[in-house]
């Protein structure tokens, strides 16, 4: 950009303060308030220094200070005081955060923000991930790749959450950004090995590449062998466990073998037990290791390779977060027995493994913070863990059998006894089949740090198992205690009370999630009108109709997207929601090529938005105006 | 309607079982399984009663409606009518996303063998022509053709069993039958092996189909014909 010095005040003769002669040489645009620009230069003032006016010098610190602000939410808010701040803050935000990829327009973000390095686009919401959605509805991320190839021709990070990636434009990428250095892409699809072998081969400054729960389908190239051959490679990441496509396995200890600032490696699974061996011992200095199958097919003796694992393990002084454990064989198990004492994060969600053999190892782990398990290890394994962790943060427990067709290996009593030995929890994830209200009410009186709780009682309308009566006092409890929680997903059996407190109690609630859960429009209300700060809410099969709808209508702009599936909903009443609100997206998705009565919504899932009605929407898709 | 109520006959008939054992109902196992106490306000279908699947024949809509709007994967019947019937499964729920839904399959084989089988569990697209949601099957959960086929009946509605005669599969050995399947409007399942071909479905040992399957697509016979001269091979070979 230019410098415009034209229509500085005549008055203005004075040197500007010594710190300030740097910024004066940084090309941008200024303006003085108050002086409106005039073309060309005036005559008798010494053009050879321009003393900057006030303005001018305020927003020159304004740049210096800005530039350390990192929360977007605090830039945001920056943006609001004056024009100033709003174009300085413009300048010097380097982080492009779009929270959806359909409320604002490539060409609008990039000619607002013109500097940035990273950027980050999530697309479709979260229960696009269980099948409901069209496979077709959208979040391409063809357009942005496109506009940002010009506009940002020094990026340097792209992250990417539920976008359809294709190979062509992971193609675009690697060829626009000569400076790219970290992709990170977590629950994406539309792309493949093809795609991948073009950002080994051509990102010569990567230093991350995470793929994390997507789908990539395998076409059979060889895209590990694509990393440059020679000299050491930049790589400090490498996530690939989701990939499911056979490696070349020489391939990849070659690549390790160059990268010797690799931190974090994550495999898929099909490196056997006898090659991650060789690539630990490679790679000591890793921190994060995802061991792949953890499986040994070829074994003559079980457990052969396992002193070798042992000391492979035992000389990675560094490691702090293990995963992997795809078809794990239990007599390798205790080969990580070493390491666990460092341990921070402890993903065992893809091993189904029993409690003695999660006791086995949670006895070592003490300084566990992060730990993802199945059921199998049940009741029992979730009370040693209670007992050994107690700087536990963050637990997941996910459903070995999702099909739910047993009495649930876990339940209240380890959820109750998660609560009494892991005191500074944050965040749980837990399904079961029933719950009772009092293991959930202890939660919210032992772990007053929750900041995200998600229970999730599989069996659906299920009350609570001991007394029969719904789950509203549990979650209520919940609200009421959890003063800092900001994300919470519901489920079994739920009347409109449950909703009544969380409309009273969740003042900071961000993100909402409901399941076959209320009895009538006065749920819905409770939250509409309770909540704030609610950004998020997905609900799926509950008894909400049109005027639950309408009662949101005061909030809608402030949040982020509105999801109801299998509700109550009728075109009419969605058809309101548009004429009340014209900046708000409103689509309407038919679910599946069945026959349903006309009068009522499948999917309604709408969102605020710059730019008006998306133009790619799938046939299913009907974007009310 | 077609669906349902050949469904029940084949059930009903074949394996003799009772109708109000085998009826699929929410509620704790064991208990009375009441419903919530307080009454679903409009006339519109609770969510409960389109899970609750009683294997009775049903108005057309209606099946239609319920078959549709809960979307639901029946699990293979109960052979032992002293089982408790298996819980009707909803798309979407419990919310756990494919890549974790497949452990148990893939750890049950490799403990049970103690050696490792190719455990990892045989889950494969399926697209119907016209139907905008793709859906996905771990075909390790079903032991036949007939499993597949009634798996695939519920999830895509219009397609029914057509022609497909007494095992509910397409009767390869019967060459003009074939040719008139593929003549027709109908629907058929087709897939793509290993080596990237597509072929109809059934034309080999329901076991080797599960190794060698990648991608299942259910097409209109007349856009099948060009995989036909593949089966008529199969055909005349074994005859």
């Amino acid at each position: 950009m230019r410098k415009d010095r034209t229509g500085i005040s005549q008055d203005d003769d004075r040197s500007p303060p010594a710190d300030l002669r740097g910024a004066e040489s940084s090309n941008k645009t200024r303006n003085c308030c108050g002086v409106g620009s005039v073309s060309g230069s005036t005559g008798p003032i010494s053009m050879e220094f321009q003393a900057p006016c006030p303005d001018q010098v305020l927003e020159n610190v304004l740049e210096n200070v800005l530039q350390f602000l990192s929360s977007r939410r605090d830039r945001n808010a920056a943006s609001l005081v004056c024009k100033s701040w709003w174009r300085v803050e413009a300048l010097t935000r380097s982080d492009l955060y779009i929270g959806n990829c359909y409320s604002v327009s490539p060409r609008r973000a990039m000619s607002r923000f013109s500097r940035v390095q990273s950027v980050s686009i999530k697309g479709r919401p979260r229960f696009a991930d269980f099948n409901l959605m069209p496979i077709d509805w959208g979040a391409h991320f063809t357009p942005w790749v496109t506009a940002m190839a010009s506009a940002y021709p020094w990026l340097e990070k792209v992250y990417l959450k539920r976008m359809s990636v294709t190979d062509d434009d992971l193609a675009l990428l690697a060829e626009s950004f000569p400076s790219f250095k970290e992709l990170v892409i977590v629950c994406c699809d539309g792309f493949s090995t093809s795609g991948l072998a073009i950002v080994a081969s051509d990102c010569r400054q990567l230093k991350v590449l995470d793929l994390i729960e997507s789908e990539v389908t395998d076409d059979d190239v060889d895209w590990i062998a694509c990393f440059p051959e020679s000299g050491a490679t930049c790589l400090e990441s490498l996530i690939f466990d989701c990939v499911e496509c056979s490696i070349n396995f020489d391939a990849l200890e070659s690549l390790v073998v160059r990268s010797p600032s690799l931190k974090k490696l994550r495999l898929n699974c099909n490196v056997s037990i006898g090659q991650l061996c060789r690539l630990i011992v490679r790679a000591p200095q890793l921190t994060h290791l995802g061991t792949g199958s953890y499986s040994s097919p070829d074994d003559a003796v079980p457990g052969e390779h396992a002193s070798d694992l042992q000391s492979a393990l035992s000389a990675c002084k560094s490691l702090v977060c293990l995963s992997g454990f795809k078809e794990m064989l239990p007599d390798y198990l205790p080969a990580i027995y070493p390491v666990c004492a460092n341990l921070t994060s402890l993903n065992f969600s893809y091993a189904n493994i029993h409690s003695d053999q999660i006791i086995s190892v949670i006895f070592h782990c003490h300084n566990l913070q992060v730990l993802w398990v199945l059921d199998s290890i049940r009741d029992e394994g979730l009370q040693a863990v209670a007992s050994t962790c107690k700087d536990l943060r963050e637990l997941r427990v996910f459903p070995l059998d999702a099909r739910g067709d047993n009495e649930g290996p876990v339940s209240d009593v380890g959820l109750q006894a998660i609560s009494e030995g892991c005191r500074k929890l944050r965040s749980i994830l837990y399904f079961c089949q029933h719950m009772t209200n009092a293991a959930v009410i202890a939660m919210s009186r032992n772990c007053p740090d929750l900041e995200v709780f998600r229970l999730c009682i599989i069996a659906l309308h299920s009350p609570d198992h001991v007394t029969g009566k719904p789950m509203d006092e549990g979650f209520g409890a919940i609200v009421m205690n959890c003063k800092k929680l900001t994300r919470l997903a519901v489920s079994g059996l739920l009347t409109d009370r449950a909703f009544g407190y969380i409309g009273k109690y969740g003042k900071l609630l961000r993100t909402l999630s409901v399941a076959f859960a209320g009895d009538s429009d006065m749920g819905l209300k409770y939250v509409l009108e309770g909540c704030p700060r609610l950004q998020k809410l997905e609900i799926r099969d509950s008894p909400f109709g049109d005027a639950a709808l309408h009662s949101g209508l005061h909030h809608y702009y402030n949040m982020r997207f509105l999801w109801m599936s299998s509700c109550r909903l009728s075109p009419k009443g969605c058809q309101e929601i548009v004429r009340a609100l014209p900046r708000l997206v409103v689509e309407v998705i038919k679910h599946d090529v069945a026959v349903c009565p006309d009068d009522t919504v499948d999917i309604l899932y709408m969102y605020r938005s710059l730019e008006g009605p998306r133009d790619d929407a799938p046939k299913v898709v009907t974007i009310l105006q | 309607m077609e669906v349902s109520r050949k469904m029940a006959n084949m059930l009903g008939t074949d394996r003799d079982l009772n109708f109000k054992e085998t009826e699929l109902c929410l509620g704790l196992p064991g208990g009375g399984g009441s419903e919530p106490e307080t009454t679903k306000a409009t006339g519109k279908r609770g969510f409960s009663e389109t899970v609750d699947l009683k294997l009775n024949l049903q108005s057309k809509e209606d099946s239609m409606k319920n078959a549709s709007k809960a979307n639901n994967q029946l699990l293979p019947c109960t052979k032992d009518p002293a089982k408790p019937p298996a819980k009707a499964q909803v798309v979407g729920w419990p919310p756990v996303r494919s890549c974790r839904k497949n452990i148990m399959m893939a750890q049950k084989n490799t403990s049970e063998e103690g050696k490792k089988v190719n455990g990892s569990a045989a889950l494969v697209k399926v697209c119907m022509d016209g139907a905008p949601y793709l859906r996905k099957v771990d075909l390790k959960m079903y032991k036949s053709y007939q499993e597949l086929s009634d798996a695939l009946a519920k999830m895509f509605s219009s397609f029914t069993m057509g022609n497909y005669g007494a095992q509910g599969m397409i009767d390869f050995m019967n060459e003009s039958k074939l040719m008139d399947l593929l003549n027709s409007s109908e629907y058929v399942p087709t897939y793509e092996d290993k080596d990237g071909d597509w072929m109809l479905v059934g034309d080999v040992p329901w076991e080797m189909f599960v190794e060698s399957c990648k991608r299942l697509r259910i097409m209109k016979g007349s856009e099948a014909i060009g995989l036909a001269p593949r089966a008529m091979e199969k055909c005349k070979n074994r005859s």
